[in-house]
């Protein structure tokens, strides 16, 4: 019902289709055409109405803006327009960058060895059962972007059988990947010798061919790590999870950059490599899988469902109630 | 009175029974007291009035026994015979209660009551081993939370985010000494200016010579910021080489730009395998020649 009709115009140009699209979706027309000449009634009535409204809104802006000029120096500050990030409820876990306790606890965690560089990550990936090919590569693709990581199939195994043979062998890091229907959809990232095991939601997943424009492989350096948005202690307790798999130093001759970005309890996985053109400039192409997670449960110990302690479970009926309160 | 025949007549063959299950192929009874599950005249439970079963009941087998005395009697119609857990013990025990009966019962009973064991025996191991949890999802709740990730991911602007965080890296100096920008404030004042006279050129140029002409920008030049970024990638080393071959057009208009654009190419310093690299617009290299005077031979004597 976009289409316009072409009728005779005084000037021959030809009217092309809508060029540019109102913010109220109203196709623009060549200047002689007025809304009288729709001969449709409801749609004649429908645009006279979006036209008057559009008046009256560009009349209030002018207006508006004249008062702000009128005023001067004593106009009231803009109000700046409501976010979902601005209209936030305050979590009371919120981490105080200078918080003793805060540091307090997190140098005495149970990832405070891998922060002290005592230990070097370490990452087995695995998935559940008879994993189907799209699974498969995507722990082939996360095999490449984390350095020493090793896939192995399970077969059946028990995960309670198999955690006490990957602390013999010095492994830091389990990585589980659940798949259902064909589709890779939670992940459980176990830290090993007994450290906290976090449950994640994995959804929208993107192998390196499905992406649009991407470069190369990755390459084996090691990549940079920017954790965005963990604020809580709980955000910063996962944080520190994801930044324990990725070893110490890395190596900026790679340019390769890994990005887990928390918005609103979503926490999307990036990998892109990076090029400076200038000081004030960057330029970025994204490698890699992309995924995004959401946090399901954290547990104290490592995976045990049964007897584990689980320090964080998502609850839907009591935190999904507000729209405006996360918990990351 | 309890007429088998005339019963299985009418529920058997012309009329209704709702036990009775049809498929293609196969009757089957679904009543439970039924011992072998199909519907056929010797295996009807209601159609025979001395019948026998075995039946489970939480781990534990019976054997279920009906015969004509009690016909008159439904609520004790059907005697119940607790089976031993010991297999041979209880096929012993089948046969010591259902001695004198029909071999067709007998032998059904036996063959029920091994698959009943059979199956009682693999549940056991199964509980054993680990069993995948299935968890419901709500549809209602899949919606909502895809719809809130879409939304999450406009917000979060992850391109910007990323490119933010890197350079404030940059400028905390935590790349150290592996990209030549120099940070100095004088440098970025004469960057500055360097920039803002490169506008007013360019902007001059432009007011002279476009009015009325028509000039095809390539898409290059549009969107400089993507693509510029993925050619760049690939192709560095060979860069440096490229930018020096000279080209030859006839365009006076890129003159002041290029030189501008040279020199502060030039004062930055190139580093070896960053820097921009490739000039998206056509460009040239000018050289000049410039004409002296031939200086007098000085003869000297």
């Amino acid at each position: 019902w976009k289409a316009i009709k072409y009728t005779e115009y005084p000037n021959d140009d030809l009217c092309l289709c809508p060029e540019s699209v109102d913010s109220a979706s109203a196709p623009v027309f060549p200047p002689t055409f007025s809304v009288s000449e729709i001969k449709n009634k409801q749609r004649r009535h429908l645009m006279f109405m979006r036209l008057k409204q559009e008046k009256r809104r560009l009349s209030l802006k002018k207006k508006r803006r004249k008062e702000r000029e009128a005023l001067g120096d004593e106009a009231p500050p803009k109000p700046v327009p409501k976010t979902i990030e601005n209209q936030r409820v305050y979590d009371e876990t919120t981490v105080d960058p200078e918080d003793e306790e805060v540091a307090f606890d997190e140098g005495t965690d149970e990832f405070s060895a891998y922060f002290n560089r005592l230990t070097n990550p370490k990452v087995l990936i695995t998935t559940s059962d008879r994993p189907r090919g799209r699974t498969v590569r995507f722990c082939q693709q996360l095999a490449t972007i984390i350095p020493d990581s090793h896939v192995y199939y399970r077969r059946g195994l028990a995960l309670k059988r198999i955690i006490p043979q990957c602390i013999a062998r010095g492994f830091t890091y389990l990585i589980v990947i659940n798949e259902d229907r064909k589709v890779p959809n939670g992940l459980v990232l176990c830290h090993l010798p007994d450290g906290p095991t976090a449950h994640f939601k994995v959804s929208s997943v993107r192998l390196r061919k499905e992406m649009k424009r991407r470069g190369k492989d990755p390459t084996k350096h090691t990549p940079e790590v920017i954790l965005n948005n963990f604020t809580t202690r709980l955000g910063h307790s996962i944080g520190r999870m994801f930044a324990a798999l990725f070893p110490h130093d890395p190596e900026f001759v790679g340019r390769q950059v890994a990005t887990f970005h928390n918005q609103r309890d979503f926490i999307f996985f990036r990998f892109h490599r990076y090029i400076f053109k200038n000081e004030k400039r960057v330029g970025i192409q994204e490698l890699g899988p992309r995924f995004t997670l959401k946090l399901r449960s954290l547990q104290k110990g490592t995976f045990d469902s049964k007897f584990g302690e689980y320090e964080w479970v998502h609850k839907r009926h009591e935190m999904d109630t507000s729209r405006r309160k996360f918990h990351l | 009175m309890q007429h088998d025949d005339v019963i299985w007549d009418i529920i058997g063959n012309k009329q209704f029974c709702s036990f009775k299950v049809k498929t293609k192929t196969q009757n089957f009874c679904r009543n439970e007291y039924n011992i072998t599950g199909l519907c056929t005249r010797s295996a009807c439970p209601l159609a025979n009035s001395q019948y026998a079963t075995v039946r489970e009941e939480k781990g534990q087998c019976y054997l279920y026994m009906k015969v004509i005395e009690r016909a008159a009697f439904p609520a004790r119609m059907w005697e119940k015979v607790k089976l031993s857990k010991n297999y041979e013990k209880a096929l012993e025990q089948i046969d010591e209660n259902l001695i004198y009966w029909p071999r067709f019962i007998r032998h059904k009973c036996k063959q029920r009551f091994t698959k009943i064991t059979q199956y009682l025996i693999r549940i056991r191991k199964l509980t054993l081993k680990r069993r995948r949890k299935i968890v419901p999802l709500s549809r209602k709740v899949e919606r909502r939370e895809k719809r809130r990730e879409e939304k999450a991911l406009i917000a979060a602007q992850l391109d910007n985010a990323i490119e933010k965080e890197l350079l404030e890296r940059l400028k905390q100096g935590t790349y150290g000494d592996i990209y030549n920008f120099p940070v100095h404030a004088f440098d970025k004042a004469l960057e500055n200016q360097e920039e803002e006279s490169e506008t007013d050129s360019e902007n001059e140029a432009e007011d002279d010579e476009d009015v009325g002409k028509k000039e095809f920008v390539a898409e290059d030049d549009v969107e400089e910021s993507d693509l510029s970024d993925f050619e760049d990638m690939d192709k560095l080393k060979g860069s440096s080489d490229e930018e020096e071959s000279s080209e030859d057009e006839d365009e006076s208009e890129e003159e002041m730009e290029m030189e501008q654009t040279e020199t502060q190419r030039k004062s930055k310093g190139k580093a070896p395998l960053k820097g921009p690299v490739r000039r998206k617009r056509a460009y040239v290299e000018i050289e000049y020649e410039q004409e002296r005077e031939p200086t007098p031979k000085a003869r000297g004597t």
